[in-house]
Parts: structure tokens; C-alpha cells; sequence
């Protein structure tokens, strides 16, 4: 080959390999050893090169040849990503599994996309259109709901010589400019660097997601972005799959950064049998799954979370709204840490290196809403796992986490261990999006949302104080009002916040349902403070059967004439 | 072969080696003293002129003097199926006097990852006969669930109650043991060898045993070497294998000891940054392929340093196993076993374990009450030492005696008591009916009507005009 210059391993420790004898850039791609093991430069120290190699190294040996490409580690962007499983450099896992068998064994090379598939192009512009980067040309109608727009790439401008309907697979030339420019259904662009954009808007639309907790008390944005952490086994990785699965966006972009092998095939069995609420279709149609467990190479997890957010980025430019989980960024900042600590350099706080801080936010900010070059509007809300060694939200990645994000779902292993699902701390969390969204939820929901919402959290902020109360004198020892104070905070608990994500109905709650529950909730502490008022007895207040009833509401999908059964029975037994 | 005498340095157990010509990363080396014993060792470190080798016993008796001999291939693990029944040191050498295993491969211990997407969703429900596992922390094929415990708690013989009991119901097959002692003391490996001859499962099993007085390196190698052993046996011989691996702790100890003998920046408590990646790298090794018979469970065994669920080691472990058995000092100081703490116990794959045509349709909901009734009721117990039970509710109080009643009847049961699902889920039911019926919202009113005793009471006595109220 003639691109490549040869060179020669001088050392290897680890998946850190120093070369000679190559003129490489920052970041280039390398191929290392007689297996063309893939691996990117990441220092240069005068006539040696530092490279990070995404697979196994061990049998490795000095003074075995190294190649460089001299490009950028890239993704491949083009029709077939949707419904595509990725390792963390893109190489889809079934080419990998039907090439190599179950085991990922390494030195091989996979395209991103199916080279030899045909699409159906249907252009959009005509010769003679003067077009600019990110414009779209045309589309391939990539599954039943989504058109998959073919883009301009962002670096390039000019006037449309050429264009034609027809079959062609992603190295097909579709359409030529006036500059001989040859444009194609598959461009590419290198992960570490985010794709362009015209201007950045402020979020104003709530990223629906059926889950009540999330969209009634803390709801994120669209374009905004998010962190749950949480110690192990308190629910981070079903919240990730539940927003996966439920979230209102066309595109979902799934990173399993450093987790659990099973977990992966937990997504890739359920996802495809799963529907989308707002299409009918399956959710794997509208899902791109990057799976970079923890027992695969660690520089190729630290590769992952810029592979997946590119493959959003792509999306968002054709005018979409993409929601992009990563599970977790715990596991990425601990690559970061990894490959570091092989590269001796000065540890910051933790071990972690010193730039840890400006790679989170610099990920974070590739999430929000904008103008794309091509003129529309889309969106990337990212929502981030955070694994906090022991549950201790003060380490370096939680709080170099929560300096950027606006929203904080903190979970909580209390929650967990009485099986309160999802196990979010209603005091912890936050959401600095509630009042801009307000007015989306009153336009669309329901005039009283922001009320009920402050309402409910009036309640469980007294509820915590009683609390404290209650431990030291028992509740007896508390006036009615405050006792029937803490029962409908325990409804608000187990009949609201609680969610069953295993439950058919339950698992998702739109949004009309979950402002009826709570309204309903609100109906009975009306009802019960009135009645305490006429003398009637707390005790017999508490334990009126329509109260019951109301528990089983969350589980019903035709709720509606149940609820005002059961707020006129509420009425006749209270009054 | 290459062989050299040309030792720069020796420092704990690590040994630096001058040498020509190249060596490869993680390679395989021997270590020749002057009077013939040879020591293992692998390379750690190898750049044009120098290599670092870590030795897998101890550096005692090597001089500067001693050939090195690089062996040009990484650690392999000779298997066959003769391996079934026999005892085999960390290192894989036999200990029980019998012949050398004649290979019918030699796999490398390392082990690739397994490609996620050829992974099958492990689901088959494993009934283990006790109440706190099979009820609310399900055990599945192909899961990875650790024990937590602490110095001087029976987590051994819940392991062994385990691995005896273990059955998939309405299947007979091919399952083997594969017990991996590391760093634990000859007296507790004897416990278990004498638990598998009583039970005739050592001819099922393959230990390898590592023991306290073992060099500490030998530990890292130990579980991959039985790792192997149990994915050759899994897939490609289609047994059903369970690895007990015991203490953890050790193996954790020793990957320290490593990182401080090479100078290397230390993270949390001074265990290494990569101890997430290179746990993985054993835990992640459970589980099942689609298209293939066997499966790989592992139940690994960690005592908890000062009982401190937030250490580093039961830390990691729990983020990349599917859950945790959680064992409790105070109830195994209050009598009871096996003393499994339910509330921070988990099992992640139970859902996919339980339910309609594999264990029973109320399975998840009754677990779940069970889960919230017992956490309301210890609560409860705090309050009560403060103001006593007389000024509790009603309601509360029999939350109080649910508690109780539960660690008694339901926590508490025999070393050989083998309890079947449907037995667990009764006695489940019979907990709850001691709460009034309104306060059992985790569950369906449908299967309330169904399994409620109360219900199923009324149902038989239907016929017959009810006689009082």
C-alpha cells in the first residue's frame, strides 16, 4: 500500500503501544503488528508515537510492523445504520459474530454499513439547484416511518450537475456537482470532532417519556440533557432502557459503554418485539445500538461514547430529534483513567487524568436543540449513567457530571431495596427546565399541570419534615391535618410515583393519564381536609375504600371511566 | 526456544530482562534457578531492549544468575473431559497423585469477550430450595450473582446448600462444578471437599485450589485457568457448568500487591484503576450462546473488608454482576440461617426467570410485597426502640409482626431443607395474609382473588352459606 508508511513496534504495556518509524498526526488511525490490530495515536514524543489499540494485545512483539492511515478515526453515516448493533469503533457485532463465531477475536476490520446493499434514492433537488453542506438531496426511505435525508456534506457547497432516481448501494455515486464532487448515499466523519451546526435554540419542548416521575416532576427537554446516577442495583440500567424504549424521539441512540454482556442481550431480545407508542413499529427500527462491554477492550469503550454520538449528530442534522443514552459514563471516564494512568501521566483527583472535566462537558455539549445547516430544526437530549463508586455522589465523575447537566435523577438505593421503582429520591432530584416547559404542558396536557406539579412537591417536602417528627414521637402523636398530610404524600408515593416497568399498562403512562392520576390524588386531600373540617374521623378518612381503588388505576389501560366512578364514590364516602 | 541470563533487576515480583530479540506482550516465561526448579512467570512490559516480568510464585532464589527461557506462546490451559473429578493446583497442575491430563486442547486463558450479540438472554428459572434466593432474588442460567459477605459468616455453606440443591425443574442434564479456591485457608477447601464427596459430586466437579500459603500472583492466574475449563466444558461438551470462586477478596489483594510492585498510579484504597476492567474480564465470562446447549453460571464469593458494602471490591463486583446476595451478621448472630439480608440483595435477570410457564404467574408481585412489607417493618423496629410499641397504629403493628414472622419462617430454614417453588410461594402468601388486604398494593386484585388464602378460602367454603361475618 502506498498511503501507509511502515513502521515498527518499540514497546508494548498493556493497550499502550509505542511505534517508530511512522510521520503520524494526532489521532490518526494505525494498524498495528502483523494482525493490523486497529489503534489511534494519542501521543507524540519526538520520534515516537503513542497509540491506544483497540483490541487485545497480548502475543504482541516489538519490531513487528505498524501502518498508519493517516485519517482520523471515523464512522460510516449512511442508509442501514437504523436498527445496526456496534461494537466501540463501529464494527457491527452480527458481521463480527457470523466472521469469527461467538468469541470476538481480534484483527478484523468491518465496515459500518452493509457495502453491498441496494437503496431506493429518491431525489429531492434537480441539476441546476445550487445546494450548500448539510442540505438535503433526496432520501432513502430507511424503514416505514423514517426517511433516511442524503445530505450535502457539511464541507462542501456548489451546483448540482447531476442527480438520478434509482438503486444504489452506499459507494454509488447518486449525484455529482458542477466542481466534479461526487456525492454518495454514505459520507463520513471522524468522532472526535462534532459536525457543524447553523445556530444552537433554546429548548422549549419536554422529551415525553411515560415515565411519571420523569415527565410529571423532572421533565428534560428535548435537546437537553440529563444524568442519572446511582449506586449498583438501584435501577440505572432499567430508567436507561425505560427512556430507550419510551422516549418521543424518532431516533434512539443507545451507548453501553463498559456494562454488562447480558444487559445487551436483554435490549437486543426485547427491543424488536417492543412497539414504538408513537408509529406502532418496532422500537429496534428506530434504535442504533453501541455495545462495548466491560470485558472488551478498554480503549475501544473510551472510543464509544464519540462513535455513538456522531451516529446522533448525523441524525439530528437531517432535522430529527435524537435521544442519546449512555450507560455509563462512570465506565468511560475509567477508560480515560485506564489509558492515562499507561501513559504515566499525572494523575488528577481519583487517579482520573486532569482533563476529565473538559471531556465530559465537551461530550454534554454536543447534546441540544438547533438550526442545522440545512435549515431545520433537530435535537440531541442526552441522558447520561453515572456509576458513583459506593453510592458516593461527591467523586470526580458525579460532580463534574452535575456541573453541566441540567437535569439530575438521583436514584437511591433505599428506594430500591423496598422495590419503589423507579427508585428516583423525589427531594434529591432536580429539573432546571420545569418553568421553561411549563407553558408546553398547559398548551397541550392541561391548564392546572404546573399546579398539581407544585402541589405535589409541597407535599412531599412536608411529608419529609413530618418524617423527621415521626421518628423521634410515633405518628399518632401528630395532629389529623399532618397525619392525613402524610397519607396523600404515601399516595402520591405508591400511587403515583411508582412505576412498574415490567407491568404491560404500566410500564409506559401518557401524559393525559398521568395528570388524571394525580388530579385524582389532589380530588381526595380536598375531599379529606373538608370532611376532617365537618368532624368526620382521620382514621375513617384514611381507610375509605375508594381510596383503595384508586391504587389500581396506574395498572388499567381504559381508566377513565373507573377514575370518576371512583371520585364519586370518593365524594359519597367522604361527605 | 530463546533463553537468556541476563537479569538487570528483581524487585517483590516483578524480574527485568535484557534481550535480543523480540517478546511478545503477556507471553509465557520460565525462570531457571541454579539447582533445576523452574518458576513461571509472564511478561508484562516489552519494549526493543528490556522486558518486565511478573512470576507467578515467589522471586525467592532467583539470582541474576538464573536463565530465563521465553516460551514464544501466551498462558494455555489443557483441557479434555478427562478433567471432570480431579483436584488441580492454582496452576493447573494435578495435586491428587493421578496422572497428567492428556490434552485434547490447549486453550489460551485469556479468553476472548464473548460478542454480545451472540449471547442468549439468560431465562431459565434455577431452583435452589432456598426461600430468599428462589422467591426474591432468582437465580437464572448464565447469571453472575456473587455472595457478600463478611469474615466469619456461613457464606460457604450457603454456596455448597447452593451448588448441591441447584436444579433446572423438569430437566436432566449435563452440569459439572467447577470450585476455584483462591487464597483461602486448607481447612475451609477441605470443608468443601468433604461436602463433595459426601454428596458424590466431586466426580462432577473440577477444583482447583489455590490456597492461602500459595504465591499470592498464582491467584490471577487461577480463575481464568477454571474459566477456561468451564467454557470448554459448557459449549463445547454441553454441560451446564457452576464456578464457585472463593474469596474474591484475594484475588483483589493480590492484583494490588502486582500494581504496587510495578509503581503504578493507584486508584480508590490503592488498588489499581483497571481493577473494574480486569474483574470484568473474570465475571463476564458467565453466561450463555445461542445455538449452544451448555451455559456458564458463577456464583463468586467475596468477603467484604469491615463489612462494607461500599469498599472498592464488592463495589465493582456489583456493577458488573447481575445482582448480589447480601449475607447479614446481625441475623447470623441472631440464630438464623441462611442469614440472607433480602433488602440489598438482587437478582437483575429475575424477571426473565419467573413468571407465567416458569415459575408462577404471582411470583413477581408477591416478591415485590414481601420486598416492601419487610422494609416497612425494620423500619417499624427503629421507631419502635425509640417510643415503644404501645404507640404504634394497628396498621403498623402488624407490619412490626410481619417482620418478625418473615426472618422466622421465611429467611430461617435447614442446611438440607430443599424447598420447592410452589412451598416458597405458599408460605409467601401466608406472610402477607397477616397484613390486611389493603395494604397489599404491589399486587393485582386478580391475583389477590386467586391466591389470597383469605380467597382461597372463601372460594372452597362457597357452596356452603357463609356462617358468620
Amino acid at each position: 500500500m502506498e498511503v501507509g508508511q511502515k513502521g515498527r513496534i518499540y514497546r508494548v504495556a498493556g493497550p499502550v503501544v509505542t511505534v517508530t518509524g511512522i510521520e503520524a498526526k494526532m489521532y490518526d488511525l494505525v494498524k498495528v503488528g502483523d494482525e493490523g490490530l486497529m489503534g489511534e495515536v494519542i501521543e507524540i514524543d519526538r520520534d515516537k508515537f503513542i497509540i491506544q489499540v483497540y483490541e487485545d494485545t497480548s502475543g504482541l512483539k516489538p519490531g513487528e510492523p505498524v501502518e498508519n492511515t493517516g485519517l482520523p478515526l471515523s464512522v460510516e453515516l449512511g442508509p442501514g445504520l437504523l436498527s445496526s448493533i456496534y461494537d466501540g469503533i463501529q464494527r457491527p457485532l452480527p458481521v463480527l459474530n457470523k466472521r469469527l463465531g461467538d468469541f470476538i477475536e481480534r484483527g478484523v476490520a468491518a465496515a459500518g454499513l452493509d457495502h453491498s446493499k441496494k437503496w431506493d434514492f429518491v431525489p429531492e433537488a434537480k441539476p441546476g439547484d445550487e445546494v450548500r453542506g448539510g442540505q438535503s438531496i433526496g432520501y432513502v426511505q430507511e424503514t416505514a416511518n423514517l426517511k433516511h435525508k442524503i445530505m450535502v456534506p457539511p464541507n462542501k457547497t456548489g451546483m448540482i450537475k447531476t442527480i438520478e432516481q434509482g438503486e444504489y448501494t452506499v459507494d454509488d455515486v447518486i449525484a455529482t456537482l458542477d466542481d466534479g464532487t461526487e456525492l454518495k448515499l454514505m459520507q463520513e466523519w471522524p468522532v472526535r470532532v462534532s459536525r457543524p451546526v447553523s445556530e444552537k435554540l433554546m429548548p422549549d419542548t419536554p422529551l415525553v417519556t411515560g415515565q411519571r416521575i420523569l415527565d410529571a416532576l423532572f421533565p428534560v427537554a428535548k435537546g437537553g440533557t440529563a444524568a442519572i446516577p446511582g449506586p449498583f442495583g438501584s435501577g440505572k440500567t432499567v430508567a436507561q432502557q425505560q427512556l430507550a424504549k419510551w422516549s418521543d424521539t424518532q431516533i434512539v441512540v443507545y451507548i453501553g459503554c463498559g456494562e454488562r454482556g447480558n444487559e445487551m442481550a436483554d435490549v437486543l431480545t426485547e427491543f424488536p418485539e417492543l412497539e414504538d407508542p408513537q408509529t406502532n413499529a418496532p422500537l429496534m427500527d428506530r434504535t442504533v445500538l453501541v455495545a462495548n462491554t466491560s470485558n472488551m477492550p478498554v480503549a475501544a469503550r473510551e472510543a464509544s461514547v464519540y462513535t455513538g454520538m456522531t451516529v446522533a449528530e448525523y441524525f439530528r442534522d437531517m432535522g430529527y430529534d435524537v435521544s442519546l443514552m449512555a450507560d455509563s459514563t462512570s465506565r468511560w471516564a475509567e477508560a480515560m483513567r485506564e489509558i492515562s494512568s499507561r501513559l504515566e501521566e499525572m494523575p488528577g483527583e481519583e487517579g482520573y487524568p486532569a482533563y476529565l472535566a473538559a471531556k465530559l462537558a465537551e461530550f454534554y455539549e454536543r447534546s441540544g436543540r438547533v438550526k442545522t445547516l440545512g435549515g431545520d430544526e433537530g435535537s440531541i437530549t442526552v441522558i447520561g449513567a453515572v456509576s458513583p463508586p459506593g453510592g458516593d455522589f461527591s467523586e470526580p465523575v458525579t460532580q463534574n457530571t452535575l456541573r453541566i447537566v441540567k437535569v439530575f435523577w438521583a436514584l437511591d438505593s433505599k428506594l430500591s431495596q423496598r422495590r419503589h421503582f423507579p427508585s428516583i429520591n423525589w427531594l434529591d432530584s432536580y429539573s432546571l427546565y420545569t418553568q421553561n416547559l411549563a407553558e408546553w404542558f398547559v398548551d397541550h396536557v392541561a391548564g392546572d399541570w404546573e399546579g398539581l406539579r407544585m402541589r405535589a412537591m409541597a407535599i412531599l417536602q412536608k411529608e419529609s419534615e413530618l418524617q423527621e417528627i415521626v421518628q423521634l414521637v410515633g405518628s399518632d402523636a401528630l395532629p389529623d391535618d399532618e397525619q392525613l398530610t402524610l397519607e396523600v404524600a404515601r399516595m402520591i408515593r405508591e400511587y403515583f410515583l411508582q412505576q412498574n416497568a415490567y407491568h404491560e399498562v404500566d410500564t409506559y403512562c401518557p401524559l393525559q393519564k398521568q395528570h388524571d392520576i394525580l388530579a385524582a390524588i389532589m380530588v381526595y386531600d380536598d375531599l379529606a381536609r373538608n370532611a376532617l373540617n365537618m368532624g368526620k374521623l382521620v382514621d375513617d378518612i384514611i381507610n375509605i375504600p375508594a381510596k383503595a381503588e384508586l391504587a389500581q388505576i396506574k395498572f388499567e389501560e381504559e381508566y377513565g371511566s373507573r377514575l370518576e366512578e371512583i371520585e364519586t364514590a370518593m365524594r359519597t364516602e367522604l361527605a | 526456544m530463546k533463553e537468556y541470563r541476563t537479569i538487570t533487576s528483581i524487585a517483590g515480583p516483578l524480574v527485568f530482562v535484557e534481550k535480543t530479540e523480540p517478546v511478545g506482550y503477556m507471553e509465557l516465561v520460565n525462570v531457571i534457578l541454579a539447582d533445576g526448579t523452574v518458576k513461571r512467570g509472564q511478561v508484562l512490559d516489552t519494549s526493543e531492549k528490556l522486558v518486565a516480568l511478573q512470576v507467578f510464585e515467589t522471586t525467592a532464589g532467583i539470582d541474576t544468575h538464573c536463565r530465563i527461557r521465553f516460551t514464544g506462546e501466551v498462558i494455555k490451559m489443557p483441557v479434555s473431559k478427562e478433567i471432570l473429578g480431579r483436584i488441580l493446583s492454582g496452576s493447573g497442575e494435578p495435586l491428587d497423585g493421578g496422572p497428567e491430563i492428556v490434552p485434547e486442547k490447549r486453550l489460551d486463558v485469556t479468553g476472548a469477550a464473548i460478542n454480545p450479540y451472540a449471547r442468549d438472554n439468560p431465562s431459565e428459572f434455577i431452583q435452589t430450595g432456598v426461600s430468599t434466593i428462589d422467591g426474591m432474588n432468582t437465580l437464572v442460567r448464565g447469571q453472575k450473582l456473587p455472595i457478600f459477605s463478611g469474615s466469619g459468616l456461613p457464606h460457604n455453606d450457603l454456596a455448597l446448600q447452593i451448588a448441591r440443591q441447584a436444579k433446572v425443574l423438569g430437566a436432566e442434564e449435563a452440569f459439572a462444578v467447577i470450585f476455584v479456591a483462591m487464597g483461602i485457608t486448607a481447612e475451609e477447601a477441605q470443608h468443601f471437599m468433604n461436602d463433595f464427596e459426601r454428596t458424590g459430586a466431586l466426580e462432577r466437579a473440577v477444583v482447583f485450589l489455590n490456597l492461602a500459603d500459595d504465591p499470592a500472583i498464582e491467584r490471577l492466574i487461577t480463575p481464568r485457568l477454571a474459566l477456561t475449563t468451564a467454557e470448554y466444558l459448557a459449549y463445547e461438551h454441553d454441560m451446564h457448568v457452576l464456578v464457585i470462586l472463593t474469596d474474591m477478596t484475594n484475588y483483589c489483594e493480590a492484583l494490588r500487591q502486582i500494581g504496587a510492585a510495578r509503581e503504578e498510579v493507584p486508584g480508590r484504597r490503592g488498588y489499581p484503576g483497571y481493577m473494574y476492567t480486569d474483574l470484568a474480564s473474570v465475571y463476564e465470562r458467565a453466561g450463555r450462546i445461542r445455538g449452544k446447549m451448555g451455559s456458564i453460571t458463577q456464583i463468586p464469593i467475596l468477603t467484604m473488608p469491615g463489612d462494607d458494602i461500599t469498599h472498592p471490591i464488592p463495589d465493582l463486583t456489583g456493577y458488573i454482576t447481575e445482582g448480589q446476595f447480601v449475607i447479614s451478621r446481625e441475623l447470623h448472630r441472631r440464630g438464623i440461617y441462611p442469614p440472607v439480608n433480602v433488602l440489598p440483595s438482587l437478582s437483575r435477570l429475575m424477571n426473565s426467570g419467573i413468571g407465567v410457564g416458569k415459575t408462577r404467574e404471582d411470583h413477581k408481585a408477591v416478591s415485590d410485597q414481601l420486598y416492601a412489607a419487610y422494609a416497612e417493618g425494620k423500619d417499624l423496629r427503629g421507631l419502635v426502640a425509640i417510643v415503644g410499641k404501645e404507640s404504634l397504629s394497628d396498621r403498623d403493628k402488624t407490619f412490626l409482626e410481619f417482620a418478625d414472622a418473615f426472618e422466622d419462617k421465611f429467611v430461617r430454614q435447614g442446611y438440607e431443607e430443599d424447598r420447592s417453588i410452589e412451598y416458597t410461594l405458599q408460605l409467601s402468601w401466608d406472610l402477607l395474609a397477616t397484613l390486611p388486604e389493603a395494604q397489599l398494593t404491589r399486587i393485582d386484585r386478580k391475583l389477590i382473588e386467586k391466591y389470597h388464602p383469605a380467597h382461597v378460602a372463601k372460594k372452597v367454603a362457597e357452596p356452603v352459606p357463609a356462617a358468620s361475618s
